[in-house]
């Protein structure tokens, strides 16, 4: 066994999938990743995940929205081609903000939207290995990392480990890259 | 978990996971019905007539039309106003619902969404049409051009290019980064051969894993968070294209407050009329209850009351300013040759949603639906009232005129509900109606089965 190897099993209801996922951590075990049909929150938290930086990425895609908009209309309006319009101020700051406000909101939109996409790796074209089409109906999956020297032994305790858990359907499956998928 | 026995529960029935994925994705892997198939042909003949007009519009100008020097703005920016109010809905829904934790949305906002999307492209066809030559529509951007003028960036108008188009595409992204997951779903049931890949290329690759929904998680609340100031701008901008003037009836700063919340309105009589219709022929009367139509009643309510204060506030402060030429332009709605359609607006928008005071028939789904027809009738004459009565009678009585649109206008009109309609039967063909994830993650804390037996424990306990 020198190929990475991994167990594919599932839980069919989410209150089952937390608590055996709290075990299974305690206990230890390589979670390489779960699939739920819907957000289940707290799993995160459990597999000791990071806070995404997408808050930040999409504050810094509104500032660079609101200085190009900003920007723009002032550059226009003062430096490229001042117009007189009803004798109102060249620099018409308070007519300049819902334009700004508009790019704000684009910008901050799309640059999170794109983080979104790039980071997680999907797309138009994005071709993931599916473990199991159920996954995205009413099986919770989890993934579980066996690692390059396990012997029979020690693949048949984990297991047991994580039957004990309440999971089911559990098999063991060559590695396709999992890391391909994220 | 415990549940309030005041909440009313949000799905009926004995239902779980599975068969929230089967319930909801049957009409897309069934066959559709022959009553798909009709109304489909019936909205797209209109949809071909429509496009038709506008053909005759933009070959032969603004002539084809009943608009003149007077009244320039008629049924064109009317529909344009109206469209974009309905628009208004179904970011509501999703983003500002979403912040204020409203499970209810769950089972309406994906469609709402998809609703808000095709309604914004329609309104975006009337004020290009209305420049008469569709292709220099690029005109309004602000790009470097040969003639070294910019845009000017002081007009309300131009505020409209940026609001609206940021809006639509906005709205584009939530609704089809929430759409992903249910996208997914679809990619791992249908069975057909051609719809298959389409799904598995529209998923972008969507597995569900639990990095992805974390990340999805965050994304759509500072979404939203950015959506919700939006929905209040877009609809205060478009209010300001009349407030900026000096036009009598247009030049009051309670437009925006008032216009948003018509907005709002007008938008979730759409969706009642939409899924009132929806709920019954797609069997999902367990999904959108009886009690999700009395949410958005009530919402109705709220700002159907607001707009009600409007209209009377806006009578107060042309009596009380004591402008002469205020005075007369309400005086000419109530009274004046267009009394019948400020009369259509007053009953259809201030007196008919206060019935729903009324507990019994907040909560008739066939009184709901002859209402929601008639408050989006009435909206339709608010926005007419406020363009036309205030135009075809201005400071000069020798410029005054009438207005009366043209079978051109008309045709086009019924072209955008064709073009509308068609798109939403379009979408309720290939994509869910209701957000499948949304729903299964409310289900343990809402859904009537699972409720119950939380109870019956508890009970024993």
């Amino acid at each position: 066994m020198n190929k990475n190897k991994y167990l594919k099993a599932y839980y069919d209801d989410d209150g089952l999938l937390i608590k055996g996922l709290k075990s299974l951590k305690k206990e230890g075990v390589e979670i390489l990743d779960v699939l739920t049909p819907f957000p289940v929150h707290d799993i995160d938290k459990i597999l000791g995940y990071r806070r995404s930086w997408i808050a930040r990425v999409g504050f810094i895609g509104g500032a660079v929205g609101a200085v190009i908009g900003f920007g723009f209309q002032v550059w226009v309006f003062t430096v490229d081609y001042p117009l007189n319009i009803g004798g109102k101020p060249f620099l018409a700051v308070p007519s300049f903000i819902p334009v700004t406000f508009e790019m704000t909101v684009l910008c901050a939109a799309f640059a999170m939207v794109f983080a979104f996409l790039i980071r997680s790796k999907i797309g138009p074209g994005a071709e993931p290995f599916i473990h199991d089409e159920r996954s995205t109906d009413d099986r919770f999956l989890i993934l579980v990392g066996v690692g390059k020297n396990a012997t029979e032994e020690t693949v048949s305790e984990l297991k047991n480990k994580i039957s004990n858990t309440g999971a089911q359907g559990i098999v063991l499956k060559d590695d396709v890259e999992l890391s391909k998928n994220y | 978990m415990y549940v309030s026995p005041v909440r009313e529960l949000l799905i009926k029935g004995d239902k779980n996971y599975k068969k929230v994925t089967n319930d909801i994705t049957k009409p897309i892997v069934n066959k559709p019905g022959k009553l798909w198939f009709l109304g489909v042909s019936v909205t797209s003949l209109a949809a071909i007539i429509g496009l038709f007009a506008m053909f005759i519009t933009v070959r032969d100008g603004i002539g084809m039309w009943g608009v003149n020097k007077t009244v320039g703005w008629g049924w064109s920016i009317t529909n344009l106003v109206w469209w974009i109010g309905i628009g208004h809905a179904g970011t509501f829904i999703s983003a500002i619902l979403l912040l204020f934790r409203q499970k209810w949305r769950t089972s309406i906002n994906r469609s709402a969404e998809a609703m808000t999307i095709f309604a914004v492209m329609c309104a975006g066809i009337f004020p290009l049409i209305h420049m008469g030559r569709l292709p220099l529509g690029y005109f309004i951007l602000p790009y470097p051009s040969t003639r070294q003028l910019w845009v000017n960036f002081n007009s309300p108008l131009l505020w409209d290019v940026f609001a609206i188009s940021t809006y639509f595409l906005v709205s584009l992204l939530f609704w089809y980064m929430g759409l992903l997951p249910d996208i997914a779903t679809l990619r791992d049931n249908v069975k057909n051969k051609i719809l298959k890949p389409v799904y598995k290329f529209l998923s972008f690759g969507w597995t569900g894993s639990v990095r992805h929904w974390s990340r999805h998680e965050s994304m759509s609340l500072i979404l939203a968070g950015l959506a919700a100031p939006l929905v209040l701008s877009v609809h205060s901008i478009v209010s300001f294209d009349f407030a900026t003037s000096i036009i009598p009836g247009w030049h009051t700063t309670i437009f925006p407050p008032y216009f948003v919340s018509g907005a709002i309105f007008s938008g979730f009589a759409m969706v009642l009329t939409l899924m009132i219709v929806a709920r019954k022929t797609m069997n999902l009367t367990e999904y959108i209850t009886v009690g999700h139509i009395e949410s958005m009643n009530k919402i109705i309510i709220t700002t159907g009351s607001i707009v009600g204060i409007a209209y009377i506030t806006e009578l107060f402060m042309a009596w009380y300013s004591g402008v002469i030429y205020e005075r007369f332009t309400f005086y000419n709605r109530a009274l004046g040759p267009y009394a019948w359609a400020y009369w259509i607006m007053m009953t259809c928008n201030v007196i008919s949603p206060q019935l729903l005071w009324i507990r019994k028939l907040r909560r008739s789904i066939l009184f709901t639906f002859i209402l929601s027809i008639f408050i989006n009738i009435g909206m339709w004459f608010e926005r007419f009232v406020i363009v036309v009565t205030s135009l075809h009678r201005d400071y000069l009585p020798s410029s005054w005129q009438m207005y009366k649109p043209t079978l051109t206008e008309i045709a086009i009109f019924a072209g955008s509900l064709g073009i509308f309609f068609t798109l939403f039967l379009l979408f309720i063909r290939f994509f869910p109606v209701i957000a499948i994830a949304e729903v299964k993650s409310i289900l343990k804390s809402s859904g009537e089965k699972q409720v119950n037996i939380t109870q019956n424990l508890l009970e024993n306990e």
